[in-house]
């Protein structure tokens, strides 16, 4: 390395360069990429939907089947009015949850799966049954794990009760642990339990040891700060800040949208 | 330009003789993460691979001109500019894979083997030379991650690329997998049996007694 190299010009000047070079690589890479990217986060959301349904078998068209049997409707979730002029294609939960504007702050008090903020409108995924009825929805669903958000979607049957699937698809839980919301044996015991008591309030529970009842399924060992955050989303989404009156709705049929 | 024999032994040097996992003990880290898999230990190996080969490749066009007083930082962007690039594309391409590889391809970045052949190899080397050494580093420990990943996959879940080979016991096969090769120490137990059975036959590098 010759002396030159070491004067502060230079070495300001290399510096810059590189950094400049650096920078149109680097964002030229993320903005030329990001159509494929998104696409692919989009077929991926759709792959969700219809695995929490109970729809997805390996190898299946996934676009296919998922524009014959899913309809996203917009709903808002101040007056669970569809919302007609949002497209559900254009519409992205997690922005709107984030957005102050269309969003609204939830106090401490009736926070229990610790959001900060829930959207004022979101997706629901009504399921079809193929012969031109519906069959069941899909609804988001989120809340504080032990590090972190976990997302998921929670499929429920034609009473809008009995659970049909759910489906954790981002989380940062402890792998082995927390981590097993995702294993599909125990995602399997979700199967068929209900989620309101007589008295139509949620009655849905993670018990430790033995889960018995129509309510209750086994918590995770050796997660317990896991297993309440899932106990507690649960317990807001399908209460009546958030699902409740929709699922009320839907079950008497007057959330129809053609 | 080096001639041939060099050229073979900057490309292959690195799989046995001088591999930097086993015998440098560089980039244990992400060999531990990714090889639960065969899959992601592939793309993990190409992704590494390409990073070492461009990064090595890129530097040393530019090493006449690196003040030394700047010269970790200047390779450090290169390094992490190269590493957000094959993190998109693999983001657009291999979508899966790299939401299970998440945050172990940015940690290329940090992976010793990229910038130690930087330091070691490409400032003082010709382009040319810099990316076949970037090449041949990156099989050497392609080699060693896919011996990994064979025998965790194998053992562990009892498939290769996810292709079952061996019928589990709770699919009503005869095989108990091991659960202990699906946990990321037990690449520790494979790679330290990977070291010993090499230095059985290459005894040059076992290390004098202290």
């Amino acid at each position: 390395m010759s002396k030159k190299n070491e004067s502060l010009g230079k070495t300001v000047g290399v510096v810059l360069a590189l950094c400049l070079v650096c920078s149109i690589v680097v964002s030229g890479a993320a903005i030329g990429l990001k159509p494929m990217q998104e696409r692919n986060a989009a077929l991926a959301m759709q792959e969700n939907i219809l695995d929490a349904a109970g729809i997805l078998e390996k190898g299946m068209d996934v676009p296919a089947v998922y524009k014959e049997r899913i309809q996203p409707l917009v709903v808002s979730l101040k007056d669970y009015q569809v919302m007609q002029d949002v497209n559900p294609s254009d519409f992205d939960n997690r922005k709107a949850a984030g957005d102050p504007e269309r969003s609204t702050k939830l106090p401490k008090s009736d926070d229990p799966a610790g959001l900060g903020t829930r959207e004022n409108m979101t997706e629901v995924y009504l399921i079809k049954d193929g012969n031109g009825g519906t069959n069941g929805a899909v609804l988001h669903i989120r809340g504080q794990g032990l590090w972190g958000t976990m997302y998921g979607l929670i499929a429920l049957e034609d009473d809008f009760n009995t659970v049909k699937g759910v489906k954790f698809y981002e989380h940062s839980e402890t792998p082995g642990l927390g981590g097993e919301i995702t294993n599909p044996a125990w995602v399997k015991t979700w199967q068929g339990k209900e989620l309101y008591g007589d008295d139509g309030q949620v009655q849905f529970d993670l018990v430790k040891g033995g889960a018995s009842g129509e309510h209750e399924v086994d918590a995770l060992s050796g997660a317990t700060l896991t297993s309440n955050g899932v106990d507690a989303l649960i317990q807001f989404w399908m209460g009546d800040d958030a699902y409740g009156p929709l699922l009320d709705k839907l079950r008497k049929g007057e959330l129809t949208n053609g | 330009m080096a001639n041939a024999k060099e050229v073979k032994s900057v490309l292959f040097g690195p799989i046995f003789a001088n591999n930097p996992i086993a015998l440098q003990i560089l980039g244990i880290c992400s060999a531990l993460a990714v090889t639960s898999k065969m899959s992601n230990t592939l793309v993990m190996c190409i992704a590494l691979t390409a990073v070492v080969a461009f990064s090595n490749f890129f530097i040393s066009i530019i090493r006449n001109h690196i003040p030394s007083s700047v010269r970790i930082i200047v390779q450090m962007t290169i390094i992490a500019s190269l590493v957000i690039v094959v993190d998109q594309v693999l983001r657009a391409y291999a979508y899966e894979i790299s939401r299970e590889l998440s945050v172990f391809v940015g940690l290329i970045i940090t992976n010793c083997i990229v910038m130690g052949r930087a330091e070691a190899y490409a400032m003082k080397s010709s382009p040319g030379m810099s990316f076949l050494d970037g090449i041949g580093n990156g099989l050497g420990y392609s080699l060693v991650l896919l011996v990994v990943g064979f025998v965790r996959e194998l053992f562990g879940s009892g498939s290769l690329f996810d292709v079952q080979i061996l019928p589990l016991v709770s699919e009503g096969g005869w095989y108990e997998p091991v659960g202990l090769l699906l946990m990321p120490p037990s690449a520790f137990f494979i790679i330290g049996g990977f070291i010993w059975v090499l230095r059985t036959f290459r005894t040059e590098q076992v290390e004098p007694k202290e």
